[in-house]
């Protein structure tokens, strides 16, 4: 831990001071980032490469129980890919790899915090195992809030201070990070196989819709002040048309100002809008709406997005949408797993298999790069695969060659068996912008850091904030997406917290990882206790003294704490 | 004085409850009384205050009697044990948690071992056939809030899984299930009339093996088509329909299933038939599976082999990576080929559940049984290491029936000096580092 490293001469780029492309040296002592070290710092030369910050995950599938039921379920996601190394725990599978591979798989790349995108408060405790088991990346989890009945009651009777109640209750029990909303009102419509189609399609029973599910949940997130806004997958999710539900999802946060003191500035986080960027009434006239998507998020500075990239692999779906997943395996036939969890959520899984050679795959390809083509603000675009929906984590690195390349960005599309129609149906061969490595920092360090409500602490190289730093072996003289593509799987080093982890592209140090969420005060709710004791009585198949995840779950917590009381 | 515990997990069977109250002295040594608990779980919970309990590891000896000795005597055997052996065997993990598998999950990598759970003789069909076809399912919870159809196929939860009927399936009022039991419709399929078959509105006395026959029957009828022959698997044609109307017409349906269907003619082939009828049934209304897992973390097992190595059971990391092939890597297979050249068990008793043939080449083989009982595996392993009770006298995660994961509890101390799985393991793995580093 105490040891000292200096980075010399490497091209630093670090849009949280400004620094576009510098030559310039990156300190390190005690964990942290400083401005010199002592003559025993030990030297690593980036001369001719790109220094960055470690990378933030904002939305990704690594851990829990529907990943769990995907590695469990696809034996054929293994393939025997992994040689032993005899210094790193056994590694295994591609689309959802066990947690070691996960963990160094990220590290590799130099991603140094993942956050787990869903987790069923139910399963808290399985979500909070598998993060202890995935190496070396800080971690946490969204618990997911869009169809729980406390909350349903609670907006439905327009009681505020209740609303928060819970929700403090919930994060602190679950050792949760965010408020994540997945198809609100549908996922529990879903108990009864049906779904919300629309931001206005009352939940049967629950008497509220969808929109007034995200505005109070938008509403509380803000009164309570917490580090990430709320974290939306929105309902009518991969269906042709559905561009217009999204908007009118967006449009519930106008006027909506950010309240936090962790330097936020969004109020609504919209994640894998790819998903949601479809023209259309029907998979022939399927087209993309990126266009009136992104000149949408353009203009509202309290949005923020990750792209969802379609990656062109064989993969695994998988969401708390569970009308979605059944939806999906009527269309694809492949194996559809559902899990229903009560009064919280759904989820479902099913294989899935972008061919380039299927016109609705190729499209959804383009939509992704699209948006991450026309977003104006990459401090407010940050890239993702959802992984694994749209494709493995481990595909980034192409996905930047595409963003950043043209010219293999062009290539993959002229190569399409329906090239003439993905051209038809998207814009993306009329775009010529290229990515630029600091765009690529906002859009993977900075940017997601700042949505997190983590700015100080990652995603930067300012002193003072965690020493989280990867070299890449490349520069802006040899931006051509192969070559990028190679840099970024593998960095050739990265530092997680000050220890060096990755040296020439392998992992070396497995030090400790840290599991964050949020503990927020709110003044003492006797109904809020009162209801939660009711519900555990006569609607859990638990006992509510077992439902809180213990210290032990996450041996090494850092705990945001907001005082709302 | 003494003490009352609430909120006490149950390390019995598969439905996990979590609601028992027991009662120890004062000192925390003595377990007193347990309340609320089925008989059986009752006595796991007794049975650890046994006078006659064995505290101290046993080696057997040539002429058949045990010699007692230490720990540290009986991790230096193990951890040797495994260290030179090529291919050693660890089964069982059903009966511990889940922080003691992942220690056993790290000795398996560094030795190189097949790691394998009871799901090997019971539900691995089970996810065989959830690898073959997906599995449409719920929490258990959801089942008390609003199922009104309830089939329990090849098993009888009135004795295996005592609880369940009451707790989560049957009897309990959920959130849109207030009138309880009268609103549910139960449909029994067992060859056999039990006590749970004594509780249904139809019992489908299927003729024995034709699990298969009757499940695809049944998906036929669903979708109206028409059967041919009077009887089909010993079950009246008209039956049959009436039962598949009764499957659609409810609001949200559930089928339990169990031994009856997993291991008798077919296995996975009857549970790709059942999880395809309940897909088939989501064309009409709600509909979810659920296998009835029979040990308290089984199922947890299933989880910790999959986030740590991909796969749920009968896992061969003999080569250096991870690799599954039920048939070949499963513990029966490999005990009947002779192929294990050691073997240690913990939290099972495949001496009592296993082929004859496989029984004797675990009497041959070098051997260690990691068991707080006397079982007929113990008593034919070479060594014989007691533990402490996961779930009474150490706690630790454990995985119910439909994944849901509880923290189980310690209620009382273990006899003084015993080791806890977890501990034991620990040192196992720490001195084989030690061996292989030599």
């Amino acid at each position: 831990m105490a040891d000292e490293y200096i980075i010399r001469n490497g091209h630093v780029y670090d849009p949280k001071q400004g620094i576009k492309g510098d030559v310039m040296d990156i300190c390190i002592a005690d964990g942290k980032i400083v401005s010199k070290v002592s003559g025993k710092a030990k030297e690593i030369d980036a001369t001719g490469k790109t220094v960055m910050a470690g990378a933030v995950e904002i939305h990704a599938h690594v851990a829990g129980p529907k990943v769990n039921e995907g590695r469990n379920y696809r034996p054929e996601d293994k393939l025997f890919t992994c040689k032993a190394t005899g210094k790193t725990r056994m590694e295994g599978g591609f689309s959802i790899p066990t947690t070691f591979r996960t963990g160094y798989n990220y590290a590799r790349m130099g991603y140094t915090t993942v956050m787990e995108a869903a987790m069923p408060p139910l399963y808290a405790r399985h979500v909070h195992e598998e993060i202890k088991d995935t190496p070396i990346v800080d971690q946490g989890a969204y618990p997911v809030f869009g169809n729980n009945w406390f909350v349903f009651e609670y907006l439905k009777n327009n009681e505020e201070t209740n609303v928060n109640a819970y929700i403090s209750w919930l994060l602190r029990v679950t050792k949760g990070y965010a408020l994540k909303l997945v198809n609100p009102g549908g996922s529990e419509a879903w108990g009864w196989g049906k779904n919300c189609d629309g931001v206005h399609d009352p939940v049967p029973y629950f008497d509220i819709t969808p929109a007034e599910i995200m505005t109070g949940l938008m509403k509380a997130n803000e009164q309570l002040g917490l580090p990430h806004s709320i974290h939306v997958h929105t309902n009518n999710l991969g269906n042709p048309g559905n561009f217009e539900t999204t908007l009118d999802t967006f449009r519930l946060t106008e006027g909506v100002k950010p309240n936090n003191k962790f330097g936020r500035e969004q109020v609504f986080h919209h994640t894998h809008v790819q998903f949601h960027s479809y023209g259309g009434d029907n998979w022939g006239n399927f087209e993309s709406k990126a266009k009136e998507i992104m000149s949408y998020v353009n203009q509202n500075k309290n949005i923020t997005i990750d792209l969802g990239c379609v990656t062109l692999d064989e993969t695994t779906t998988m969401t708390a949408d569970g009308p979605f997943e059944h939806h999906l395996t009527e269309l694809n036939h492949l194996k559809w797993a559902n899990l229903d969890v009560e009064l919280e959520t759904s989820s479902g899984i099913v294989p899935y298999v972008y061919s380039p050679d299927i016109k609705v795959c190729a499209i959804q390809w383009a939509i992704g790069l699209e948006l991450g083509l026309l977003a104006k603000d990459p401090m407010r675009t940050y890239i993702t695969t959802d992984h694994p929906n749209a494709g493995p984590f481990t595909r980034y690195p192409r996905v930047f060659g595409w963003l950043m390349d043209a010219k293999y960005r062009n290539e993959r599309l002229s190569t399409f068996k329906h090239s003439e129609k993905v051209n038809d149906a998207t814009s993306l061969g009329s775009l010529d912008r290229e990515i630029t490595l600091y765009e690529l920092a906002q859009m993977t360090r900075a940017g997601p850091a700042k949505a997190l409500g983590l700015t100080n602490m990652c995603g930067g190289l300012a002193p003072g904030m965690d020493a989280d730093v990867s070299v890449y072996n490349i520069n802006a003289d040899r931006l051509d997406g192969a070559s990028i593509e190679k840099a970024f799987s593998s960095a050739d080093q990265v530092f997680k917290s000050g220890v060096l982890v990755v040296d020439n592209n392998e992992i070396v140090a497995e030090p400790a990882k840290r599991t964050f969420w949020v503990d927020v005060k709110v003044p003492e709710n006797k109904q809020v206790e009162r209801d939660v004791a009711m519900k555990f009585l006569k609607y859990y198949s638990m006992n509510l003294g077992n439902y809180e995840v213990s210290d032990h779950f996450a041996p090494h917590p850092y705990v945001i704490e907001v005082d709302a009381s | 004085m003494t003490k009352t515990i609430s909120d006490v997990i149950c390390p019995f069977c598969g439905t996990l409850c979590d609601d028992l109250v027991v009662t120890v002295s004062d000192d925390g040594t003595k377990l007193l009384d347990v309340e609320n608990a089925c008989a059986i779980g009752a006595e796991k919970f007794l049975h650890s205050q046994a006078s006659d309990r064995v505290t101290r590891p046993r080696m057997l000896q040539e002429d058949g009697s045990a010699v007692e000795v230490s720990y540290d005597e009986a991790i230096e055997y193990t951890a040797q044990l495994l260290a030179k052996a090529k291919k050693p065997l660890m089964y069982g993990w059903s009966s511990t948690s889940c922080e003691a598998q992942s220690v056993g999950s790290e000795i398996a990598e560094q030795v190189g071992a097949i790691i394998d759970n009871t799901a090997a003789v019971c539900h691995g069909t089970t996810l065989v056939a959830v690898q073959n076809v997906g599995i449409p399912s719920c929490t258990l919870g959801e089942v008390k809030n609003r199922a009104d159809r309830i089939i329990f196929w090849g098993c009888n939860p009135a004795h295996a899984h005592p609880r369940h009927m009451s707790r989560y399936s049957i009897f309990p009022r959920g959130y849109f299930t207030g009138k309880g039991h009268k609103n549910r419709k139960l449909i029994v399929v067992d060859p056999r009339t039990t006590d749970t078959s004594s509780l249904a509105d139809i019992h489908l006395q299927v003729e024995q093996g034709a699990d298969y026959e009757l499940l695809q029957a049944l998906r036929a009828a669903v979708r109206g088509q028409e059967l041919t022959g009077d009887i089909i698997a010993g079950v009246p044609k008209a039956k049959v329909y009436e039962s598949a109307e009764l499957l659609k017409s409810g609001r949200f349906g559930v089928i339990f299933f169990g031994m009856g269907v997993t291991q008798s003619l077919g296995k996975d082939h009857n549970i790709d038939a059942a999880i395809m009828l309940t897909k088939d049934l989501n064309e009409y209304t709600k509909f979810s599976i659920i296998a009835m897992r029979g040990h308290y973390n089984v199922t947890g097992s299933g989880q910790v082999l999959g986030w740590q190595f991909g796969f749920p059971y009968s896992v061969d990391l003999s080569r250096g990576f991870a690799r599954y092939n039920p048939g070949e890597t499963g513990s029966i297979e490999l005990l009947k080929r002779k192929e294990a050249d050691a073997i240690m068990v913990l939290g099972s008793d495949p001496g009592a559940h296993f082929p004859i043939r496989c029984v004797r080449e675990i009497a041959n083989l070098p051997s260690v049984c990691i068991d707080p009982h006397i079982t007929p595996t113990s008593e034919i392993c070479k060594l014989h290491v007691p533990v402490a009770f996961v779930g009474v006298e150490v706690g630790g995660n454990c995985y119910r029936m439909d994944n849901v994961p509880i923290d189980s509890r310690k209620v009382v101390e273990p006899p003084e000096g015993m080791m806890t799985d977890e501990e034991f393991l620990r040192a196992v793995n720490t001195r084989i580092t030690e061996i292989k580093a030599a």
